[in-house]
Formats: C-alpha cells, sequence, structure tokens
C-alpha cells in the first residue's frame, strides 16, 4: 500500500494506492494558520480504517517551505559570498548580512588566490551580533573546486546551527542561482526539520513506521533524511504532483501537452517522449532564480471561474478572477456561466447564469447560446496561443552543437492530456483549436494526491572528468576523486552509472526499480601549446520521474 | 535580478563538434571555458539579454560576396553557413529592433577570407561579416556601414570585399604586417578608386597595450566614425590582442576590450579570432557582453592581470601618438588625394599573391577597377592558382549604373570559351549571381 498526499494552499488531497488500484482518496481543507496539524488530520482520515502494517511507504507534498519564502517566515541567514572578479556582486546579498570575500578560484577548478581568514572571522563577528543562526557560504567556481567552501564551513560550522555550502545543492554552473538557492535552503532548514519531526512523531504514535518520501519540484521523490538536508528542493512541488498524477492516469511516450484548468489558473506542461520537460536551470521563487530541478510548468490567469469582459466586441477571459461564477452569486460572467448555460455544468443558478451570457451577448450582437460558445472557443484559443508560444520558446533553446542545430529534437506534441473542473467540457473544444486529440481522466479531482503517490525517486548528477589535472569531481555528491590520465568517455559513463546508483539508493530508491540515464555527454580535446594535454569530459546523468506502479483505470477521450 | 541598460541578443554558438583538425588552435573546446563563465556568472539570467540561435546562410548568401573555386558546395561546410547565419541572426534581431544591440559569439570566423575563396586561410574559409552585412542590406536596403576589425591580425578580407565601397567603412587596427601574419594593413593600403580614403589600416607595434589601443580608438577611430556618420557601426571582434594569446605579441586586456567596446558602442560584434582559449577569452568575451549591455564591467579581470607588468613602454606610446595623427589627417585630406591619385586614369589595376596558410595554396590575382563618374564602377578578377583553376570573376557594384550592370553582363557573355576554366558574374545591383 502507498499513501500519497498533496498539501495545496485551500485543500489537502489524500490517497492510498494498491497494485494501482486507487483504494480511498480523501480531501481536506487546508488550515493555513497549522499546516503540520493540517496533514496529520487529512492522514487520520485517511487511514482510519486501514491496516497500518501494510502501508509500504508514505509520499509527502508539502507547502511548508513554500510558505515559508512567499510569506516571509524565515529565519535570518548570514551569507558569506566569494565572487571573485566578474559581474558587480551587489545583486547577490539576499541575506540578512552579507559577506563579500576575497579569493578566487578559476573555470578550470583552479586557484588563483587563498582565503584571508581574518575577513571569515570579522564575518562570523557580525553574523553574532545579529544573533544569525544559519549561514550559507558560495564561492564563484565552487562546483569546479570547493575547498574554499570546505574550509570556511569547518571553520564556521561550530559557531551555527547549519551552513549551506553551495556547491552541495547542484553540480550547474550559475553562481547567482547558487548564492540564492543556498540562501533558501539556510532560510528554511528550521522550518523544514521542525515539520520532518512533527511528521515522524505523528506517524510514530500512530504506530506507522512506513518510510517517508517528500516529493520535488521535479517531479520525484527525496526520503526524509534527505529532504530535512537540502529541503529547498521541497518547494514548489505542487504543479509536479498534479503533473504526476495526469501522467498516471493517463500515459504516453508521445510529445504531449498536459493541461491543469482550475477555477483561477491554467497551469501548462510538457511531455517529451513521454518524460516531463525540465526548467532548464532551475525554478523560480519570489524574485529568487534557482537551482532546484523542476518540471517546466508555465501559469496563466485563465479558469472557470475568470472574469469576462467585452473589449472592442471581443470577448476577453481573465486573467483576474473576481469571485464566483455568476450563477453561484459571483460579480461577473465567467466560463462557468457558459457551461452552465451550455447545459454541460449541473449546478448553479441557471437563470442567474444566462442573465451574465445574456449581458455579453447584448454587446456581442450574438444569441445567448452562440454566447456561450463563443466564450468556450475564446478560452481553448487563449491556451493555444500560449501552447505555441510555449513551444515556439522551447524549440529555440539555445543548442551548442551543429547535430543539435541541424538535427535537434523538436517538441512536437501529438495529443493534448487535460484534468480539471472544466476538463471534459473542453477537451472537444481543445480537440478542434488544436487538431490534436483531446483526453481527460475520470477521477481529475485527486490526480495530485495520485501523483504524490506514485512518484519515484528521482535525482541528478554532473560530472566532470579532467584527464589533464586527473581528477574527477560530481559537486552535488561530494565526491572529486583521482583519475588517471587516459580515463575515457566510457570510463565516465560508467562511473557516472554508478555514482547516480548510489545517489539515488541513498536517497530511498529501491535498488531494482532504478533507470539512469545519460542525458548529455561531451569529451573535449584539450591541446595546450602543440600538443594534446588530456580530454575534458563532461557528462549529466539523472534518474527520470516516473511511476512506481501503473494505474489501472479507464479514460475518456 | 540583473536589469541591462540596453537590451543585448546574444548568438552564442560553440559549434563544439567542429575542428579544422584536433589540435588546431580552431578547434572544439576554443569557447568551452568562454561558455563556462558565461554561464557561471549567469548572464542568461539577465533581463534584457536574451540569447539566439543561429539561422543557416544559404548559397546564395555566400555567392554575394565571394567567388568559390570551383563552387560554394566545393569550399564551404555547415560549420561556416552556421557560423555567418549566427552573424547574420544577431544583426536581423537588431533591424527587426528585438534588441539594441547585438554580440555573435560564433565560430569559425572570416575576415581573412577574400572575394576568392581557393580553400581556407587564417582559419578562415569565407567572410562572416561580409555575409552578414550583405545578406541585411538585401533585406534591409541601403545602409552606411563602418566595420571597426580589432582583431590582432590584419583584416585583410574584409579589406579586400570593401576595398571599393565607399559605403563601408573599413578600419583595421592590427599588430604591424611586417611582425605578424597575414603581412598586410599597412597605412598605405587606403581603398580603391570608387572609395580612396574609407580602407583605413593602423599598424601598432608589438607591445602595444590598453594606452595604445584606446589612444588609437580615440584619436583615429571615433574621429573617423564622426565625421563618416555610419547608420551602424560593427566590431568585428578578434581577442587575440591579449597579452596571453600565443601567436601574437600584444599587451590588451580584458578591461581593456570592455572599454574598446564601452566607447566605440558597436550595434552588433562578430567574434574573429583569439586564441588564449583558457587566460584571455573567458574574460574578454565576458567584458564585451558586459560592456554592450551597458552593464558594470569594471570587476572583469584576469587572474593574473598585473596592470604595472602590461604597461606600454613610453617609445611605443609615442610612436602611436604619430602614427594616428599621420593617419587621422590622410582621412582628412582624402578627396584631395584622390583626386591627385586618379586624374585622368580610366581604370585601376592591382596584382597580388596571396597565399592560404592554412591549406597552403598560392594564388595569383590581378583586380581591374573601372573608374565610373556616376557609380563605384564595374570590376573584374583574374586569378589561377597552384592547385588548378584560371579563373574571370566579374563584379557589378550595388549603387551600379546601368551602364556599368550593361557592361558586366556584355563581359560575362563575351568571356572567350575556353580561356578561363570558370567565369563568375556578380551582379549586386540586381542580386544575381550566374558561373560558367
Amino acid at each position: 500500500m502507498i499513501v500519497g498526499l498533496d498539501m495545496g494552499g485551500t485543500h489537502i488531497d489524500a490517497a492510498i494506492i494498491e497494485d494501482g488500484k486507487i483504494l480511498k482518496t480523501v480531501k481536506q481543507p487546508t488550515n493555513r494558520n497549522n499546516l503540520f496539524e493540517s496533514i496529520r488530520g487529512t492522514l487520520n482520515v485517511l487511514l482510519e480504517d486501514c491496516d497500518k502494517s501494510k502501508i509500504e511507504r508514505i509520499n509527502l507534498s508539502t507547502t511548508v517551505s513554500t510558505n515559508a519564502i512567499v510569506e516571509d517566515k524565515t529565519s535570518p541567514v548570514g551569507i558569506i559570498i566569494q565572487s571573485g572578479p566578474g559581474l558587480n556582486n551587489k545583486f547577490l546579498a539576499c541575506g540578512d548580512k552579507n559577506i563579500f570575500i576575497s579569493g578566487y578560484v578559476d573555470h578550470r577548478g583552479k586557484m588563483v588566490k587563498d582565503l584571508n581568514l581574518t575577513e571569515i572571522q570579522d564575518g562570523v563577528k557580525s553574523f553574532k551580533e545579529k544573533n544569525i543562526q544559519h549561514c550559507a557560504v558560495i564561492t564563484k567556481f565552487s562546483t569546479r573546486n570547493p575547498s574554499h567552501e570546505i574550509k570556511i564551513n569547518d571553520i564556521i560550522s561550530k559557531d551555527f546551527s547549519h551552513v549551506t555550502m553551495g556547491h552541495t545543492l547542484s553540480g550547474k554552473l550559475n553562481f547567482p542561482r547558487r548564492v540564492f538557492t543556498s540562501y533558501l535552503n539556510s532560510a528554511v532548514y528550521d522550518t523544514f526539520r521542525d515539520f520532518a519531526l512533527y511528521i515522524k512523531r505523528s506517524l510514530e504514535k500512530e504506530g506507522i513506521n512506513a518510510p517517508i518520501f517528500i516529493l520535488k519540484a521535479d517531479g520525484g521523490t527525496m526520503n526524509l533524511d534527505a529532504s530535512e538536508k537540502k529541503p529547498v528542493e521541497t518547494i514548489l512541488s505542487g504543479p509536479a504532483a498534479s503533473f504526476m498524477g495526469i501522467n498516471a492516469m493517463l500515459n504516453t511516450d508521445k510529445d504531449a501537452v498536459l493541461l491543469d484548468v482550475g477555477g483561477t489558473t491554467t497551469d501548462i506542461f510538457f511531455l517529451v517522449d513521454g518524460v516531463p520537460l525540465f526548467e532548464p536551470l532551475g525554478i523560480k521563487i519570489g524574485p529568487y532564480n534557482t537551482l532546484v530541478r523542476a518540471i517546466y510548468s508555465v501559469s496563466i490567469g485563465l479558469g472557470g471561474d475568470s472574469s469576462i469582459d467585452i473589449e472592442d466586441k471581443n470577448i476577453k477571459i481573465g486573467p483576474k478572477r473576481e469571485g464566483v461564477p455568476y450563477a453561484f452569486g459571483g460579480p461577473k460572467p465567467t466560463p462557468t456561466d457558459a457551461m452552465i448555460v451550455l447545459g454541460r455544468i449541473g449546478e448553479g443558478d441557471e437563470k442567474r447564469a444566462y442573465e451574465a451570457m445574456k449581458m455579453l451577448s447584448e454587446q456581442l450582437g450574438l444569441s445567448v447560446e452562440k454566447t456561450a460558445k463563443a466564450v468556450l472557443k475564446t478560452m481553448a484559443l487563449i491556451v493555444k496561443n500560449k501552447v505555441d508560444e510555449l513551444l515556439q520558446e522551447i524549440n529555440s533553446k539555445p543548442v551548442y552543437t551543429i547535430k543539435e542545430l541541424l538535427y535537434g529534437k523538436k517538441v512536437e506534441p501529438s495529443l493534448i492530456n487535460i484534468i480539471g473542473g472544466p476538463a471534459d467540457v473542453l477537451a472537444p473544444i481543445l480537440e478542434k483549436e488544436f487538431n490534436l486529440p483531446c483526453y481527460y481522466p475520470q477521477n481529475y479531482d485527486v490526480a495530485n494526491a495520485i501523483g504524490a503517490a506514485l512518484a519515484k525517486t528521482t535525482t541528478e548528477i554532473n560530472m566532470i572528468a579532467d584527464t589533464s589535472q586527473q581528477t574527477l569531481s560530481v559537486p552535488e555528491l561530494g565526491i572529486y576523486e583521482k583519475i588517471s590520465g587516459k580515463y575515457t568517455l566510457e570510463n565516465a559513463r560508467k562511473r557516472a552509472t554508478e555514482l547516480l546508483r548510489e545517489s539515488a539508493i541513498s536517497l530511498g530508491a529501491e535498488k531494482d526499480t532504478i533507470e539512469t540515464e545519460i542525458v548529455e555527454e561531451n569529451s573535449f580535446n584539450m591541446v595546450r601549446g602543440f600538443y594534446t594535454s588530456g580530454k575534458n569530459i563532461r557528462i549529466k546523468a539523472q534518474i527520470k520521474p516516473g511511476l512506481i506502479q501503473e494505474l489501472r483505470g479507464e479514460v475518456n477521450d | 535580478m540583473i536589469k541591462s541598460k540596453n537590451k543585448l541578443g546574444l548568438v552564442f554558438f560553440p559549434a563544439f563538434d567542429w575542428a579544422i583538425s584536433r589540435t588546431h588552435p580552431e578547434r572544439e573546446e576554443r569557447l568551452l571555458y568562454t561558455q563556462d563563465q558565461i554561464f557561471e556568472e549567469g548572464i542568461g539570467d539577465i533581463e534584457g539579454i536574451k540569447s539566439y540561435n543561429p539561422i543557416i546562410a544559404e548559397e546564395k548568401d555566400i555567392e554575394r560576396v565571394h567567388f568559390c573555386v570551383p563552387d560554394v558546395k566545393s569550399r564551404v561546410t555547415e560549420s561556416h553557413l552556421i557560423s555567418a547565419g549566427g552573424a547574420i541572426r544577431a544583426f536581423q534581431a537588431v533591424m527587426d529592433k528585438e534588441v539594441d544591440k547585438s554580440f555573435a559569439l560564433v565560430r569559425p570566423p572570416g575576415h581573412h577570407a577574400q572575394r576568392v575563396v581557393y580553400g581556407d586561410r587564417g582559419f578562415c574559409i569565407v567572410n562572416i561579416e561580409a555575409i552578414m552585412l550583405e545578406r541585411i542590406r538585401q533585406q534591409y536596403g541601403p545602409l552606411r556601414i563602418a566595420i571597426i576589425d580589432s582583431d590582432c591580425h590584419h583584416g585583410d578580407g574584409t579589406q579586400d570585399i570593401y576595398w571599393n565601397d565607399r559605403d563601408t567603412l573599413f578600419i583595421s587596427f592590427h599588430q604591424d604586417g611586417r611582425t605578424l601574419y597575414p603581412g598586410t594593413g599597412s597605412v598605405d593600403e587606403f581603398g580603391g578608386p570608387g572609395a580612396y580614403g574609407y580602407n583605413i589600416n593602423v599598424p601598432l607595434p608589438p607591445g602595444t597595450g590598453e594606452e595604445g589601443f584606446l589612444y588609437t580608438l580615440n584619436n583615429v577611430v571615433m574621429p573617423i566614425l564622426d565625421d563618416y556618420k555610419p547608420d551602424i557601426v560593427i566590431n568585428s571582434a578578434g581577442q587575440d590582442n591579449h597579452y596571453s594569446d600565443p601567436i601574437t605579441n600584444m599587451n590588451f586586456t580584458a578591461q581593456g576590450y570592455a572599454k574598446l567596446n564601452d566607447i566605440l558602442d558597436p550595434d552588433i560584434a562578430v567574434l574573429e579570432g583569439g586564441y588564449s582559449i583558457e587566460g584571455a577569452l573567458p574574460y574578454i568575451n565576458l567584458g564585451i557582453i558586459l560592456a554592450m549591455a551597458g552593464l558594470d564591467y569594471s570587476h572583469v579581470k584576469e587572474p593574473d592581470y598585473d596592470k604595472d607588468r602590461l604597461k606600454q613602454p613610453d617609445a611605443i606610446t609615442e610612436y602611436i601618438k604619430q602614427e594616428c595623427e599621420k593617419i587621422y589627417n590622410l582621412w582628412k585630406e582624402k578627396d584631395d588625394l584622390r583626386l591627385k591619385k586618379y586624374k585622368n586614369m580610366s581604370h585601376v589595376e592591382r596584382s597580388r599573391r596571396i597565399y592560404y596558410d592554412t591549406d597552403g595554396i598560392l594564388e595569383s590575382q590581378t583586380q581591374k577597377f573601372t573608374i565610373c563618374k556616376k557609380c563605384s564602377g564595374v570590376d573584374t578578377i583574374t586569378s589561377r592558382s597552384d592547385i588548378g583553376y584560371s579563373i574571370f570573376a566579374i563584379t557589378i557594384p550595388r549603387d551600379a549604373c546601368s551602364d556599368c550592370i550593361d557592361e558586366g553582363h556584355r563581359m560575362y557573355k563575351d568571356v572567350p570559351p575556353a580561356t578561363y576554366t570558370n567565369v563568375y558574374l556578380q551582379d549586386k545591383a540586381n542580386d544575381v549571381y550566374k558561373s560558367k
């Protein structure tokens, strides 16, 4: 038995799944003042008559870190930044106290200038004066050589409750994002630790000792222990839960558009050969670009409750929602009113829905029914235009080889999968506008809980093997090892796969379910003077998001 | 988040799967560390910097500029079409007002490629800037352009292509040709009869540093640009004047390159040479990007930067001052000089031997420029090379008068058969290119 739970802004959804069958689902309101208690309460209701000893794992998607960041309820953080030559570093000062130190490591990881320890001691003093408990240390190119970060950590860690080192969060190059991600990790450290402790205790009390996993924004999970070290990885996992839910209910191995249409917004995702499309570097939260791996998702202000206006005889829907639909006593006509008028929804006050459409129809010079149809068509068109625009962007992402430029994979969706309240009504209209088949599932309203329940453990590593320096590094795993001058791409590939497996196991993956994948690989001939001095091998490998079990259920199209 | 002052288009195409040969300076690794630096700085996250992929240039784009012998397909690879296409895309983004400025960080380079192409010289087969510019002129109409070539090697290819075109001012400052490939680029190479004075060379002595380059910029380039008033300024942004470059002898710096682009304020920059791939390129390219975007570049410095060690000797400073004064005066007097030089002449001929160092080919050619009162005049090239081929090539300029257009076509028609292996006609006025 697998338990999945997704905490949203308004509701918490939870589900129990066994052998691909949904046994039970519950929906509870979120108590924003007590998120921990909301989760515990929902689990209680979900598990009240089940055999708790049969629970194999519990997958949670939680907003505790996200909320702390968005509501600015994080711990104060002291940041030590070594920015070396490059951009003016002022914009990196995101902490409550920011110390810029000297020293520099270059793009090859060569130590150019060493640390000045006095600067660090002064920094520690100034953090203490501000009563700061959490720190982050980030040095430019620390992914290439983390020795400065490690050295600083060794000096200061005894004085603070937690220190985040930039290189441990991601092996990707992007110093500003590494600074922001490290800051956020330290800022939500206590919040998440408290949550983890609370969950562990409450489940123990209930006599549940199944392993607990936390959902990440990339559609995968990691175990609770790992997430306590990298709580920043738990932000914005909500859309990932929905995404995995759609995927579980409507599995495909093709390029596809995934839509989640709600009351206020529509979320757009893409599948490439059945695999989620990711953000190139990481997700953005508030003002911060991060290196947190995430499923690419774009939210537009268009939903069943979006308010409709007529501008120059054109129907304008959203992006605002000004209340419930007119048929439910709201102030403005909405797409939901159009659906009621067309007899596609059996709720709400039909008379008021008709009135709402009539207001629009008078301005448009159309019949009420035609107006209602035009509203839904407009809704589909807004989605289509946005999807086209996003595809254009996605398909023109920078590439760096002639092969990719000439023959690179283009994302060309051949179907649409849609969930959400108006999914069944919109499906045929979208089908027509996109000229693509459009599918929707039965139990869309618990897709997020199912997605959370079925998400596998995922991870990614970025490896560089430099045979002239005879070093191999995987920053996010803290691996910096010696290699021979004769190391080959084949060796590196093998080592990457090995390390990725080990990492996945430490995050809680089951050995026989791990599917590794080399996403990118390059081997550059390095020449110094007129002679080949070595190879610079670069590998990115991942365990892609997937489902623990196939869901057995019906699909509508 | 940072927002740039100028909207900057960036075509970064390192061609990680292309090299002239495994250990050649123009190899896969060349822009690897530049990419690392750009990625680590988070340039892609700066609001106002927009990335573009190259488009692929077409055969006709090449024919508009070059006579490829025997034809485009035999000489030009996809990598060249993409490099030129990258430059075109960068320029289009500016013309379409998607961005204020653009930087095409593409390879292979092109500024040594002359009008006739038998093979590779100075790592260049086709002139990517000229291909870019002529395509833009066809697409967007006439433009008055200044190309400032800041590569350490004389831009002899660009000079050849725009030798007789007064709508394209070419200024190259470079290490003196008496001390470096390709050997040309002296002050007296001043342009053809239709554009005398619009080809300006500033040979600089080995050892020139920030001071000398910026002096040249402020005292020759900028005053001439003020006089010329171009619609668009292009920086042919070679980076081998750097003190760490392995194949040159200058002392320029990343700060210097950034300042140069700050002062020059080009609309387009296109990467040319530069082979100090670890110690210089990452910092120079970052400096140029920041300067063009209008961002603070004062913290961009090479790890081993040492101001005192790179100080320019006084003798060099003095020499450059005198050269600059001489050259600016020549520019001022160019019209008088032209009248004197070409008085009562109906045509001008020049014969040269051109060595293709990368491919080891020797070419002998004679160019013949007709002097026409109404336009730049039709011109011809007769050329032969030691790999075979004997060609005759006719160019009708963009601004050609109807007499010159007719004359060009007549020449093409009347070439006696079997005199040459290949005959070409470049009718730039009508954008028609023929060969037989």
